[in-house]
């Protein structure tokens, strides 16, 4: 008897909007950050268009502040699929003066990134960017769309959305506008990594526990990278650590950990009693954080 | 683990933003910081409860107005089942939010007060849950400390809704629970305060109503709208030609003899690919690729399906039940974009047999345009032809969206009835 798994109408759906984007549109991108998330949707796409190459490229955007295990896994990624690279820098952003580095303890190039993303679309005229968002992990991505159109000025209008019904999806637009495209929309943490499991895919080893030199800022551990200035009262240990989400240096909470195997994680995850992003410098900043980044254009 | 889509109805102090806060909460699916962010945001609104209607309100100006603009997805899982909740917001909109979060829904809950029984919301709620083919409606019966956890206030509220539903047609199957969702009774644990219902309480129903409906079976005709031709043009594969999409009816083998739409062309499916592992046979809903034996024209729009059996209509008219979504109005005679899960042509409305009152679901004949959140029965006269079938047998194959030209709006819903 045929039995219908979470895992498989979940991935069912992902690789049916990954169909769509590349039906619907001429110029989609990957938005790659390194990340699990992003890490199954390219996997995903890898599955949709087999044995054909994916055809998008995988676009990253590099604070500069980035983990040096994130840049050789995507890398190595890149090669072992045959996939175009298209990386946006920050650091140029902030060179031709497009953004100003924000200063003091808790300055991040998190926000910065937007202006780096919108430009860099704009450069390659990417009508689609598909990313690994999903509505579990926030509340202002509990109401996003998995085709999620943006303006001229890439903003996204959450009381403006189209209405998104069964499996039909509206990816019209009038010149200069762009798509936002998540496919992982409706999976949660754990679907992730249970499926990350079942498949056996690879990730970055930042993911396992490690020895790591950090430190403890309002009660979240924090990598003692170069990027990171410390106030007087902070302490720099040596921690085992593993890292739950990966965004950049400066916004990525590490958790003590031993765990060392996928099963170590799942039943570390399944125990937790807080969510993914409570690691997560770029959402404390106010309640609507996410919300007023994501009507910017963020990802 | 199976996971179950379900969409929640009701008005705004009937205990939805409760009973969701307690499926949520006892399932052990709310973290602690989301909690404190919740505890936090209540006290500086002045709120001396724990407001869980934040939990759901995400939204800058929702928080603000304390209303819910938009339909929220809500994740939970217990030990045997996933759980996807489409929480619609019961004012402003309704329609159009209930009838978009009903539209991949499996089951509806249905709220109702127990000093209140059977309201014109009820009947609003149960006709739209069952205009969007949902299997299951569980009428919880809420707020039964209230009425002293009374079996005849219970009887009484499910007979009244019988007759409210055979009197409006509704083909789901009803389900009945009496609740208190803010002492928890019969939500997670069987209530004692009610020992006259042996049901068991909802969650139990949540984990174990069935969701066969989503899969297809042998007797179901095949549907395999094509959604992309997958050519890689490379050395290893030179002539490698895949049709791509996710079936939408019945199991397809490897060996089946089908039949191509619009053409009519038959051919013999040759191998049926998922990624690179070959499979015997694909079942619904399943995202796939498949082979034919023969060298035939198929691109995206198509569709695959069984040679023999019931075939979906292939037209340029179509009857359909459609729901309003636009500030704009509908006009007769404009031109739309007409979209089915995979293929597009210019449409326009010929007619409007008749708007459903949705408060007293009289049927209102002579109206000339429809307004937004209005549900109608319609034609349109489609410029090439399209494959569908009716909504009642097939969910996916029988749903159109209507898009502005102007806009690109997504500006209305249709079901298909008939050509």
């Amino acid at each position: 008897m045929y039995k219908l798994t979470h895992l498989k109408e979940l991935e069912s759906e992902s690789i049916y909007v990954l169909r769509e984007v590349a039906a619907q549109f001429e110029r989609p991108a990957i938005l790659f950050s390194g990340g699990k998330d992003s890490i199954v949707v390219t996997y995903l796409a890898y599955k949709a268009f087999y044995p054909a190459k994916i055809p998008f490229p995988l676009l990253h955007i590099d604070t500069g502040h980035n983990f040096q295990e994130t840049l050789d896994y995507r890398d190595a990624l890149v090669k072992k699929l045959g996939a175009q690279l298209v990386v946006g820098s920050v650091q140029e952003s902030i060179d031709k003066g497009r953004v100003k580095e924000e200063k003091g303890y808790n300055a991040s190039r998190n926000r910065l990134q937007t202006t780096t993303l919108l430009d860099t679309i704009e450069e390659y005229k990417f009508d689609a960017c598909i990313g690994g968002a999903r509505r579990d992990e926030e509340k202002a991505r509990a109401k996003e769309r998995f085709f999620s159109h943006r303006d001229e000025f890439g903003q996204w209008n959450p009381k403006n959305q189209r209405p998104e019904l069964w499996n039909i999806f509206n990816g019209h637009k009038n010149m200069g506008e762009h798509f936002r495209v998540f496919p992982i929309s409706n999976w949660t943490e754990m679907d992730v990594w249970q499926y990350i499991y079942a498949e056996n895919i690879p990730l970055p080893s930042l993911y396992f526990t490690h020895e790591r030199r950090c430190f403890l800022r309002d009660g979240q551990w924090l990598a003692a990278e170069p990027c990171m200035t410390l106030k007087p009262t902070e302490e720099v240990v040596t921690r085992r650590v593993r890292c739950r989400t990966i965004g950049d240096i400066t916004c990525t909470g590490l958790t003590i950990s031993e765990a060392n195997t996928l099963e170590d994680i799942i039943a570390e995850i399944a125990a937790t009693r807080v969510t993914e992003r409570g690691g997560r410098a770029d959402d404390k900043r106010s309640e609507t954080a996410m919300e007023d980044r994501k009507k910017e254009g963020y990802f | 683990m199976e996971l179950l889509r379900f969409t929640t109805a009701g008005s705004v102090d009937d205990g939805k933003s409760t009973l969701i806060g307690r499926l949520l909460y006892d399932s052990k699916s709310i973290f602690e910081d989301q909690l404190e962010a919740v505890e936090r945001a209540s006290r500086s609104r002045g709120n001396e409860e724990v407001n869980l209607a934040l939990l759901t309100d995400g939204l800058r100006a929702e928080r603000e107005q304390g209303i819910t603009i938009d339909v929220a997805y809500r994740y939970f899982a217990t030990p045997k089942r996933k759980f996807i909740i489409a929480d619609t917001p019961g004012h402003i909109q309704y329609t159009r939010n209930m009838v978009t979060g009903a539209s991949t829904a499996d089951l509806a809950i249905i709220l109702i007060d127990a000093r209140n029984g059977v309201v014109e919301q009820t009947v609003r709620h149960s006709y739209i849950a069952s205009l969007l083919g949902i299997p299951f409606i569980t009428v919880c019966v809420n707020k039964m400390d209230l009425v002293d956890f009374s079996e005849q206030v219970f009887t009484d509220i499910r007979r009244r809704y019988e007759e409210m539903a055979a009197k409006i047609g509704i083909r789901a199957s009803l389900l009945f629970i009496p609740i208190s969702a803010k002492y928890g009774d019969n939500v997670v644990e069987a209530s004692r305060n009610m020992p006259w219902y042996d049901g068991g309480p909802l969650m139990h129903l949540l984990e174990t109503v069935s969701i066969d409906h989503k899969m297809g079976d042998e007797t179901q005709p095949i549907r395999f709208p094509v959604q992309y031709v997958i050519r890689p043009i490379s050395d290893k594969f030179p002539d490698y030609r895949a049709y791509a999409g996710r079936l939408a009816g019945g199991v397809l083998r490897k060996g089946d003899t089908v039949r191509v739409l619009p053409s009519g062309l038959t051919s013999t499916v040759k191998a049926i690919m998922q990624a690179d592992k070959e499979l015997d046979a694909a079942h619904t809903p399943e995202s796939v690729s498949i082979l034919l034996d023969d060298d035939i024209d198929i691109s995206r729009g198509d569709m695959i399906v069984s040679k023999d059996g019931p075939q979906p209509i292939v037209t340029q008219q179509l009857k359909m039940h459609c729901c309003w979504f636009n500030e704009t109005e509908m006009q007769l005679r404009k031109r739309y974009i007409l979209r089915t899960t995979v293929s597009e042509t210019v449409a326009m409305v010929q007619a409007i047999y008749y708007k459903v009152d949705i408060n007293t679901l009289e049927l209102v004949e002579g109206v000339t345009s429809l307004k937004m959140n209005d549900i109608a029965c319609i034609t349109v006269k489609t410029a090439n032809p399209i494959a569908v079938d009716r909504y009642n047998e097939n969910r996916v194959t029988g749903s159109v969206i209507l898009i502005d030209p102007d806009s690109f709006e997504t500006v209305g819903a249709g079901m298909v009835e008939f050509s």
